[in-house]
C-alpha cells in the first residue's frame, strides 16, 4: 500500500491534460511507442476529434524511483462543466491531484471550481505550469496567479510541456514524494468506491472502483450498498492499456469488476461495493443521482425510424448513465423521446453519437430546463416540456431553476460580459480581482437563459478569454409564459417554448421572422403567428408559391431533371405536416439560432 | 421515327447564361466534323435500323459550319441510316451567321427548318446576355430566310431577365409574332452555376428574379402567343398547327434518338447515355475507333417517373393507361390528385392527365408529387 499513488489531473478544457497523460504513460513505459497515439485514454472517436474527454478513464502505471517500484493509478477526467459530476467522483478516488494550468491562458473558471473540489477532499495539490513551450507563454505571470490562488510556494510549481515532454520526470518524482500513499485497513470489511462504469458489448458493464478498506478477490460475492443488488465478482483486474485480470485487489488500489451487469443504470457511480457475507457498516459517502439539467424532444427524421431510435438510445444509455429519456408524442413530429441532458454540450454529444454510432439523424426540439408549476391548490407539477405546462386557469405560479455562474475573464471584457448577463436576467453578486488583470465575476441567473447561446456569446464577447462554471442554487418564482407558434391557425407543439414574460414579444417576433425564412413557399399563403394563450403577439406571412417549373427539358436534360425532382420529393418527404403546412426539419431547430 | 442529334461544340463567344458544352477555339473545326462523321459510323446500329424522321444540328453554334461541313455530316447520316423522305432537318443558327450566301445554300443541302437564337430584340438585353447580334440584325435574318423560301422557322426567346421589365418582354413577343414564324420556344432565364451569370449570382452582382415577376411574364407569353394562333404544345414550346417540332416532340414522346458529338445524349427506350464533354478527349477516343460514354440503364421506377415528368409538360398530357398496362402503376390512386383536381391545377381527359394554365406554373412541384417513391 505504501507504494501506491492515486491521482487525477485537473485542468481547464484545452489546457493539455490528455497530452500530458500521454507523456506520463510513455515515460513509465505503460504504452510502447508503437501503441502510442495522441490522447491514448480518449478512446471514443468523438473525444479524439473534439480534443475533449467525455468519460472518465483510469490507467495503472509502474514507476521505479530510488530502487522501489511504485504503482500509479491515474484517473483522467473530463474538463467540460457539463461533466463536472464525473470529475467530482474521480477526485473522491484520489489522494493527490496534478493541477494543470496553461502557461498562455492562465487560470480558468473550471480550474478553480475543480480545485475547490479537490481541496474539499483534502487532496495534495501538485501545481504544474503546462505548455511552457508555447510562444505566447507567460510563465512568470501565470505563476503569480497560481501562487495567489493556491497559496503555494513558487518553487512548488513544476514547469512542463506535455507536447515536448519537458518536466515529466519532475512530475513523476513529485507524485512519489508529495502525494501520500492511501490509508486504509486491509483487515476491515470491503469498502470500495465506484467512480466509473464502462459498457462492453461482449461482457456487460465494467465497474471501475477504488478500494478504501479490505480487499476483493476473484469469485467473491459482493453487494452494491445503494442499490442493494448482489453480484459475483466473475473477473477482477487492474487497468493497464488493456485490462489485466488478477486474483486479488488490495486496499488503496484501483481496479475493475465484471459480473454480468447488463445496463449502466444498475450501476450508480458513487456507490460503495462491499462483501455480501461481511458487509461494511457504512457507505463511503452519500452519492447523488446525476440530475439532468436540460430537456429536449428527440425525434427521428423519418417517422418510421422510431423503433430504431429507441434501440439506439437504449444502447447509448448502456454507457452513458447520465442520459435519461422517456417516450413522448408530438402532433407535429410524431413519436419521439423527451431526453434529459447534463447540459448543452452533453446534448450535442448525444446527438452526434446517435448519428455516428447508430446512423440516426434526429430532430431536436427547443431545449428547456425543468420548471415547477404550482396549481391553485399549491401542488407542484414538474414541467420538462412546454406541453406539460398547466393550463393558465389552473396555474398559480411558476418557479424556475437558478444557477450561480462563475466567470473568469480579463478586466477589459467586464463591460460586455456584464451586459450579456443583465440581458440574460442575471444579477451580479460579487466581483473579485484575482490579479490586476484577471477578474472573477459571480452571477445568479436563470438556468433557462444559459441553455441557449450564453456560452457562445460569452466566448464571442471575450474573444475566448472568459471561462464559465456554474452550479444549481435552487428554484425561484419567475413570470414565465408559454409561447405558442401557429401556422395557418394550427398550433405547432414542437415549436412552443416557456419564456420570461418580458422576453416573450421579442422571442415571438424573432421566431416568426426566422420561420418565414425557413418555410418553403407552398401553393397557398402561410400565416405564421406567435401567441401567448389566445393573444397573438406577432405575425409573418409566407407568400404563396407562384411558379415552379424549369424552362427546358430536352434530350440532355431528362435524366438530370428527373433526378432533381426525385431529390426534391425526398426532401419533402422528410418534412412534417401540421394542418396543411409542410415544415422542414431546420424549422424545428430554428429556435436555437435566434439572434 | 427515330431522331439524330448532332452536337457542334463551337461558339464565337460565350453567352452569359449558357451552360452547354462548347469551345471558342474553332481551329480544329474540320477535324471535329470528320470525327463526328466517324462516330456516326461507329454508332450506326444504335437505333436498330429504325428509319430517321428528324436530324437536328444543335450546339454550340451549328451555323458556324460551312456548307461542306454540313453536307459531309448529312451524307454520312444518309449513308449509315435509312432516312425518311419527309425528314425534318433543323439547323440551330445565330442571326449574325444568316447572311444571304449562307441561307441560299441551306435548302440545297436538305435543311428545311431553322431554329434561330434570337433571345431578344432589345439591344440592352442582348448586350447583357452577351449575344453577338443586335435586335435589327435578328429581324433582318428572319426576313431574309423567309425571302429565300425557308418558312419553317423557330425563334428562341428568353424572359425573366431582371433588368427587362414587362414592357420589354411584351415588345419582344410582339416583334416575334409580327415576323410571322410558325414556331417559338421561350425560356425563363435560369442561372446555372457554371456560367458567367452563375458567378455573378454568387458574388451578388445579380439576383434571381422574384417568381411573381417570371410568373407574370410566363402568363404574358401564353396569352400573347395563343391570341396569335400558337398552341402551347409543351411548357416552353409554341407552334402553329402542323408546325410542332418533330425533333423536340420525340424527346417528350420517348422516341429513340442518337446523339453524336461531344456531350451529346442518346436514348433507346431502355437506357440513356451521354458522350464525354471534352473536345480533345472526344477526338482522341473516336479517332481510335472507341466510343466513350456514360450509360444509365433505366429502372422501372425511372421509366415511370420519366413518363410522368415528360407527359405533364406536354399538351397531350400524361397517359395513365400506359402506366397501368406497362407497369401496373395506378397513378390515380395518388391522394394529392384530389387537391390538384379540385383546385383546378389539372384535369383528366381520355385517360390523360393534363395541366391547366395554373398547373403549368407549378409543373415541377406537381410532377414530383406524382412521382413513384
Amino acid at each position: 500500500m505504501d507504494q501506491i499513488r492515486n491521482f487525477c489531473i485537473i485542468a481547464h478544457i484545452d489546457h493539455g491534460k490528455s497530452t500530458l497523460a500521454d507523456r506520463l504513460l510513455e515515460f513509465t513505459k505503460t504504452v510502447t511507442k508503437r501503441e502510442m497515439q495522441a490522447q491514448v485514454l480518449d478512446d471514443m472517436d468523438l473525444e479524439r476529434e473534439r480534443g475533449i474527454t467525455i468519460k472518465s478513464h483510469a490507467i495503472q502505471m509502474n514507476y521505479q524511483f530510488e530502487g522501489k517500484e511504485y504503482i500509479f493509478n491515474l484517473i483522467d477526467t473530463p474538463g467540460h462543466v457539463d461533466f463536472s459530476y464525473e470529475v467530482s467522483r474521480s477526485i473522491a478516488a484520489c489522494e493527490g491531484v496534478l493541477l494543470l494550468v496553461d502557461a498562455a491562458q492562465g487560470i480558468q473558471a473550471q480550474t478553480i471550481s475543480n480545485l475547490y473540489l479537490a481541496l474539499e477532499h483534502d487532496l495534495v495539490i501538485i501545481p504544474v505550469l503546462n505548455k511552457i513551450d508555447l510562444p505566447g507563454a507567460m510563465p512568470e505571470e501565470i505563476k503569480d496567479q497560481m501562487v495567489d490562488l493556491l497559496g503555494c510556494d513558487r518553487d512548488d510549481i513544476i514547469p512542463a510541456s506535455g507536447k515536448e515532454g519537458t518536466g515529466v520526470d519532475k512530475i513523476l518524482e513529485a507524485i512519489v514524494k508529495r502525494i501520500p500513499a492511501p490509508k486504509g485497513n486491509p483487515e476491515a470489511p470491503l469498502q470500495a468506491l465506484i467512480f466509473d462504469s464502462v459498457f462492453n458489448s461482449f461482457r456487460g458493464i465494467e465497474v471501475i472502483f477504488r478500494i478504501y478498506n479490505g480487499s476483493i478477490s476473484k469469485g467473491d460475492k459482493v453487494k452494491f450498498v445503494a442499490t442493494g443488488k448482489e453480484y459475483s465478482a466473475d473477473e477482477i483486474g487492474i487497468l493497464r492499456l488493456q485490462k489485466e485480470p488478477t486474483d486479488i485487489i488490495r486496499t488503496g488500489d484501483v481496479g475493475y469488476l465484471i459480473s454480468g451487469i447488463k445496463t449502466a443504470k444498475e450501476v450508480k457511480v458513487g456507490d460503495t461495493i462491499t462483501h455480501s457475507a461481511n458487509p461494511t457498516q457504512e457507505a463511503i459517502h452519500g452519492f447523488e443521482d446525476v440530475k439532468p439539467m436540460v430537456f429536449a424532444g428527440v425525434y427521428p427524421v423519418e417517422t418510421s425510424d422510431f423503433e430504431d431510435l429507441r434501440e439506439a438510445l437504449e444502447k447509448l444509455q448502456l454507457n452513458d448513465a447520465s442520459l435519461v429519456w422517456e417516450p413522448e408524442t408530438s402532433a407535429a413530429l410524431g413519436f419521439g423521446f423527451r431526453c434529459g441532458f447534463l447540459g448543452m454540450l452533453h446534448m450535442e454529444i448525444v446527438q452526434e453519437r446517435l448519428e455516428r454510432e447508430f446512423d440516426q439523424t434526429v430532430i431536436t426540439t427547443v431545449p428547456s430546463v425543468q420548471f415547477w408549476a404550482f396549481d391553485t391548490k399549491d401542488t407542484k407539477h414538474i414541467v420538462n416540456a412546454p406541453s406539460e405546462m398547466l393550463d393558465p386557469s389552473k396555474l398559480s405560479h411558476i418557479e424556475e431553476p437558478f444557477i450561480k455562474a462563475q466567470i473568469i475573464t480579463k478586466a477589459e471584457y467586464i463591460g460586455g460580459i456584464m451586459n450579456l448577463c443583465m440581458e440574460k436576467r442575471g444579477i451580479l453578486k460579487t466581483q473579485n480581482y484575482l490579479t490586476t488583470d484577471r477578474i472573477e465575476m459571480l452571477f445568479e441567473m436563470p438556468m433557462a437563459e444559459m441553455v441557449f447561446d450564453f456560452f457562445d456569446k460569452l466566448k464571442t464577447i471575450s474573444r475566448g478569454y472568459a471561462s464559465l462554471d456554474y452550479e444549481l442554487i435552487g428554484y425561484r418564482e419567475s413570470a414565465m409564459v408559454k409561447l405558442d407558434i401557429l401556422l395557418n391557425g394550427e398550433k405547432v407543439d414542437a415549436l412552443s417554448a416557456i419564456v420570461h414574460r418580458d422576453k416573450a414579444y421579442e422571442w415571438g417576433k424573432k421566431l416568426c421572422e426566422k420561420l418565414r425564412e425557413l418555410l418553403p413557399r407552398q401553393q397557398f399563403e402561410i400565416a405564421i403567428q406567435a401567441a401567448i394563450g389566445a393573444k397573438i403577439i406577432s405575425r409573418e406571412t409566407v407568400k404563396a408559391m407562384r411558379k415552379d417549373v424549369l424552362a427546358k427539358c430536352y434530350g440532355g436534360d431528362i435524366s438530370r431533371k428527373r433526378k432533381l425532382l426525385e431529390k426534391q420529393k425526398k426532401g419533402k418527404k422528410r418534412m412534417r405536416q401540421v394542418g396543411n403546412v409542410e415544415i422542414p426539419q431546420e424549422a424545428f431547430m430554428a429556435v436555437l439560432k435566434l439572434d | 421515327m427515330a431522331g439524330i442529334y448532332i452536337h457542334i461544340p463551337f461558339c464565337k463567344q460565350a453567352c452569359h447564361y449558357c451552360d452547354f458544352h462548347f469551345s471558342t477555339n474553332q481551329s480544329y473545326k474540320d477535324l471535329m466534323i470528320e470525327t463526328i462523321c466517324k462516330e456516326i459510323e461507329l454508332q450506326k446500329d444504335y437505333l436498330f435500323n429504325q428509319p430517321i424522321g428528324t436530324i437536328y444540328f444543335g450546339g454550340g453554334t451549328p451555323s458556324l459550319l460551312n456548307h461542306t461541313n454540313l453536307s459531309s455530316l448529312l451524307n454520312t447520316v444518309y449513308k449509315q441510316f435509312q432516312v425518311d423522305p419527309q425528314v425534318e432537318i433543323t439547323l440551330e443558327a445565330n442571326p449574325d451567321d444568316l447572311n444571304l450566301d449562307y441561307i441560299k445554300e441551306l435548302p440545297l443541302l436538305g435543311i428545311n427548318r431553322l431554329s434561330v437564337g434570337i433571345q431578344s430584340f432589345n439591344n440592352d438585353n442582348l448586350k447583357y446576355l452577351n449575344r453577338t447580334h443586335t435586335g435589327n440584325e435578328a429581324e433582318r435574318s428572319i426576313k431574309l430566310a423567309q425571302e429565300y423560301g425557308i418558312n419553317n422557322i423557330s425563334l428562341d426567346l428568353i424572359y425573366g431577365i431582371a433588368a427587362a421589365d414587362h414592357k420589354i418582354w411584351l415588345s419582344d413577343l410582339q416583334t416575334a409574332i409580327s415576323l410571322n414564324v410558325p414556331h417559338i420556344s421561350a425560356y425563363c432565364l435560369t442561372i446555372e452555376p457554371n456560367t458567367v451569370f452563375g458567378k455573378w449570382l454568387k458574388t451578388n452582382r445579380i439576383q434571381n428574379v422574384d417568381d411573381e415577376f417570371s410568373a407574370f411574364q410566363f402568363e404574358l407569353l401564353t396569352e400573347q402567343l395563343e391570341m396569335a394562333g400558337f398552341e402551347q404544345y409543351e411548357i416552353s414550346n409554341f407552334g402553329k398547327p402542323n408546325f410542332y417540332s418533330i425533333h423536340n416532340n420525340n424527346y417528350w414522346k420517348k422516341i429513340p434518338y442518337l446523339g453524336v458529338g461531344p456531350s451529346a445524349h442518346s436514348y433507346n427506350i431502355i437506357s440513356r447515355q451521354y458522350n464525354l464533354s471534352h473536345n480533345h478527349l472526344y477526338l482522341e477516343k473516336v479517332n481510335k475507333g472507341e466510343l466513350h460514354f456514360t450509360k444509365e440503364i433505366l429502372s422501372e421506377k425511372d421509366l415511370i417517373n420519366e413518363h410522368i415528368m415528360l407527359g405533364l409538360r406536354t399538351s397531350s398530357g400524361c397517359n395513365i393507361d400506359f402506366l397501368k398496362n406497362k407497369f401496373n402503376f395506378e397513378l390515380l390512386k395518388n391522394t394529392r390528385l384530389d387537391f390538384y383536381f379540385s383546385d383546378n391545377y389539372m384535369y383528366l381527359s381520355n385517360g390523360n392527365l393534363i395541366l391547366t394554365k395554373k398547373g403549368k406554373l407549378l409543373a415541377d412541384k406537381i410532377t414530383f408529387d406524382l412521382f413513384l417513391e
